[in-house]
Parts: C-alpha cells; sequence; structure tokens
C-alpha cells in the first residue's frame, strides 16, 4: 500500500536535491551512464534483466549498477563522479526489495574504505537528521552477536553452528552461503535501532570488486556495508584496480556459478581493457535511495515510498 | 514434472517438501547486502498438521503438489471410511479417520463439505464456516435462571457437542460456527 503519493514525491524531490547540492558543493560531477549494456555482472548471486527487441534478438542486460560503466569513466579521467538512478535486479521482490530500485553511487578518487564510510556517515545524516554511530569489522560483529569467528570455522563446524540456530538447511550451501545467512539472522537484526552501524572489513571471499588487505587473524576485503538499525543501506569498496586479479575474480565468480548450477555469464572485457588503462586510487560506494527514504520515515514497506500507484491487491 | 522456484511463492501456494506436501503460510526474501539470497517460508505439512519456518535458497526448485480443494456432497460412513461424492463429476471417495480427523463431528449426510485431496485422495475435510442443525439431546433447562452465563450442553444430528443457551430445546434447529465451535443463533 502507498503512503500518501503527493508526501512521497515531494520527500523523494527533496532527497535528490539536496543530495545533488551536496555533491555540487563538494565537486563530484553528476554522470548518466547506460542502464541498458552489452554485459552484465558475474557476481553469483545477483541476476541482471535481460532486455529483447520485439523480435527476440538480445539487445543487452538493464543494469544492476552503474558500477562498471562508472569506474570506465574514472579510467578515462573523470575525477570524483556520481550516478542518481534506477537499477534493476531481477527476482528480487520482497518487504525492503524492489526489482527496479533508485541507487545513489559514487566514487572519491584518493579516498580508502574507512574515509568513504565518513561520507556515507554524512549522507545519511544529511537526509535522516543526527545519528549515533558505531564501526565494526565484520569479524568483531561475528564475535559479539552470534560468539563465533569467522575466520576460524570449518565449513563442517559453520554448517553444524547454523543448523543448530536456524533449523534444517539447504544442502548446496557455501562457506559464504552460510556466513551470509547467518549474518542476516543473528547480527544485522541485532543492531541498535536509530543508530548508524558501519561494518567493513568483510572476509577476502566477500571481497567481491575490493582490494584486499592482510590482518592478524587473516586476509580482508576491504569492504563496508552501512546500516540503520538493522536495515542495510549501502555497500561499498576501497576499489580492486589490478586488471589481472579482477580478471581472475570474474573467473572465480564463474566457477563458483557452475558449482551452483547457475549460468556462466559473459565477462565484460570492455571493463578489464579499462583497468588496464589505469584506474585511479579510489573508494565507491552504491546506497539504495528508497531504503533511506524508508529510514527517514520510519516505514518498512519498500512500495510505500516508492513514486508508483499500486493494484489494490498489492 | 511441474515446479516451482522461490521467486513464485505465494502464500497458499503448495508443494512437494520431505514428500509430504506442504501450503505457505507466509514467505519473506532475504538478502542481506551482497551474496546469496533466501527465501524464510513459513509452510504447513497438509499431512501431519506441523507447522515449520524453513530456510530455502532462493532460487531453488521445487515440484508443485497434486493438492486440489473440492467441494464435496458427505454421503456416509461405513465406519472405518467416510465417503463423499463431487457433485458434478458424481465420482466418490473415501477418506480415513485421520482424513476427517477432528472435523468428523460435523459432518452431516447430504451436507456440504470441502475435501483436500493429495494426488485424487482425501487428506482433509473443511466443513463450512456455518452449519445448521437440529439439536437432539439438551437438558430441558434450568426454570428460573435467567442469568445465561454458562449456558447447557446440546448434542446435535450429526454429533458434535455445543454449549448452548438454556432457552434452546430439543428439536431446535440452532447455527453453529465450526471454526470455534460456537452457538450463532437459532435458525
Amino acid at each position: 500500500m502507498p503512503m500518501n503519493l503527493p508526501k512521497v514525491l515531494q520527500i523523494r524531490a527533496q532527497v535528490f536535491r539536496s543530495i545533488r547540492e551536496y555533491f555540487h558543493d563538494t565537486n563530484a560531477l553528476e554522470v548518466d551512464t547506460s542502464l541498458l549494456r552489452e554485459f552484465s555482472v558475474t557476481d553469483p548471486y545477483m541476476s541482471a534483466m535481460v532486455a529483447l527487441s520485439p523480435a527476440g534478438k538480445k539487445l543487452g542486460y538493464l543494469q544492476t549498477s552503474p558500477e562498471y560503466a562508472m569506474k570506465k569513466l574514472l579510467c578515462h579521467g573523470s575525477g570524483d563522479i556520481y550516478q542518481l538512478g534506477k537499477v534493476f535486479r531481477s527476482e528480487e521482490e520482497g518487504l525492503h526489495h524492489s526489482s527496479e530500485f533508485t541507487m545513489l553511487e559514487w566514487y572519491r578518487v584518493g579516498f580508502n574504505h574507512r574515509q568513504l564510510m565518513d561520507e556515507v556517515f554524512q549522507i545519511i545524516q544529511l537526509i535522516c537528521g543526527d545519528l549515533p554511530r558505531q564501526d565494526m569489522s565484520y569479524r568483531d560483529a561475528f564475535l559479539k552477536y552470534a560468539d563465533i569467528d569467522p575466520f576460524d570455522m570449518t565449513v563442517e563446524e559453520l554448517s553444524l553452528f547454523a543448523e543448530s540456530k536456524l533449523g534444517k538447511l539447504p544442502d548446496n550451501m557455501l562457506y559464504d552461503n552460510y556466513l551470509t545467512l547467518l549474518f542476516s539472522q543473528l547480527v544485522e537484526s541485532q543492531f541498535t535501532s536509530n543508530e548508524v552501524t558501519f561494518i567493513y572489513d568483510f572476509p577476502a571471499s566477500q571481497a567481491s570488486l575490493a582490494r584486499t588487505a592482510e590482518r592478524d587473524y587473516g586476509t580482508i576485503g576491504c569492504r563496508f556495508e552501512a546500516y540503520l538499525g538493522g536495515l542495510e543501506l549501502a555497500n561499498g569498496f576501497w576499489e580492486l584496480i589490478e586488471p589481472i586479479e579482477q580478471l581472475a575474480r570474474f573467473h572465480n565468480d564463474n566457477s563458483i556459478r557452475n558449482q551452483l548450477g547457475y549460468p556462466k555469464i559473459e565477462i565484460d572485457d570492455t571493463f578489464i581493457s579499462a583497468l588496464q588503462k589505469g584506474l585511479p586510487d579510489c573508494a565507491g560506494v552504491a546506497l539504495g535511495i528508497d531504503r533511506l527514504i524508508m529510514a527517514k520515515l520510519g516505514e518498512n514497506n519498500i512500495r510505500r515510498v516508492l513514486p508508483k500507484i499500486f493494484s489494490v491487491n498489492q | 514434472m511441474a515446479t516451482y522456484t522461490t521467486n513464485d511463492f505465494r502464500p497458499g501456494m503448495k508443494f512437494m517438501l520431505d514428500g509430504e506436501p506442504v501450503a505457505i503460510i507466509e514467505n519473506n526474501f532475504v538478502r542481506p547486502g551482497k551474496g546469496q539470497a533466501f527465501a524464510k517460508t513459513k509452510v504447513h505439512y497438509l499431512l501431519s498438521g506441523r507447522i515449520v519456518e524453513k530456510t530455502f535458497k532462493s532460487g531453488d526448485n521445487f515440484e508443485v503438489a497434486d493438492v486440489m480443494e473440492t467441494d464435496m456432497e458427505y454421503l456416509y460412513t461405513d465406519g472405518e471410511y467416510w465417503h463423499f461424492m463431487d457433485p458434478n463429476s458424481f465420482e466418490q471417495v473415501a477418506a480415513d479417520e485421520k482424513a476427517v480427523g477432528e472435523n468428523v463431528k460435523w459432518l452431516k449426510e447430504q451436507d456440504s463439505c470441502m475435501v483436500t485431496l493429495f494426488n485424487g485422495t482425501p487428506i482433509s475435510i473443511t466443513p463450512p464456516n456455518f452449519v445448521v442443525q437440529e439439536v437432539v439431546e439438551t437438558d430441558p433447562g434450568l426454570k428460573g435462571d435467567t442469568s445465561g452465563s454458562g449456558g447447557k450442553p446440546a448434542t446435535l444430528e450429526s454429533g458434535a457437542v455445543v454449549r448452548v443457551p438454556l432457552f434452546v430445546q430439543i428439536g431446535e434447529k440452532i447455527k453453529v460456527d465450526t471454526r470455534n465451535g460456537e452457538y450463532v443463533s437459532r435458525a
């Protein structure tokens, strides 16, 4: 059920304007990269929508985020950039998910992920007002809320622990699948409401497009997520800039896809060749604008803040 | 074999799980940031009656359960089975004690009843929300007690026993809510 629609439209427009003013004042350039591209992402857990011509010819993929297109601009000397617009993810529908949603993505040259966390906190406060903040490493969050060390368990131990907490689980689960599920069911659900929680330094296996670093307990991905209460708002990286390592990760994604029985995705070689030209040292983040508006208004259903009319049955 | 994926899940949908048909009561999509997405699904096992919260990987496939709910007419019992007939096809099915369960007490010959069939065999029956039946046995009532607080037990023609107000007498027809077994009114 939508909220009062004129009110939703007012608030959305205000938020867009505040964001554009903020980036104008802090010298990031607005870009509007293509949402229909020839390539999709290899991420095993992301599925892009395919666009077809009326005759059934494949035209390309609707983008799940503007990440590759924006990084290509960075490789060609754009400097700090942001994009505010729709993205699409196939079959993601739920209380906090809509398969079409509004994303703010931005990149700061010379930043690392910890510096970008500070800017994310500023933007959240710009929209939602003053809030307390807590920062925790991924490992510390698991130690604190679930009493396990995610860097020091075998998949068998993890499976036993997860089933003791959550009941019988599917058979074809990988190590990271258990961690993802446990994080959502035991960790993020315990974050303090009305507080911004930053989780940083994810296991290297979940580094995605972030560079990795060594800690005394293992290798981490320089990645963070921002939450308001238990609601995830943003995911950011200190970006990986090595083309060879990036290509190896794409191939690894495809082998995980193969292991899980998901289709193989063609690797975006235009992205790899842009990295070969040189991505400047930078950090980037994607922030869900509809969720930010949910947080601002205290709503728990994304459909109540979307700018559309739903049929009575929805 | 028809299948559902978790993306098709909606309340009321029925699929096979652990060799048993289940109905979805509630389904939630869980995708914590990046990483594997899951469905947290509350299911009702239609044979054992258990209600359990399950976790599935998003996109996993399940066989559609051949479960049908049909309005049928209750015919009679032979002591071991309860026989129902489809009023359109005149096809008859026999439900065992487990399938009729507690609801057996509402069964009156020629009454309509919803029969849930799994692979063509009845697994449960649901009487209409309201039934009208004759009182076949009850105390004459205590004259002078007008408080109406407790009422008295009355046995209906189907065998169900319900609490009725003191003024209800043998031979009267009453309307009863089968969901909670409560007297509604005289009929």
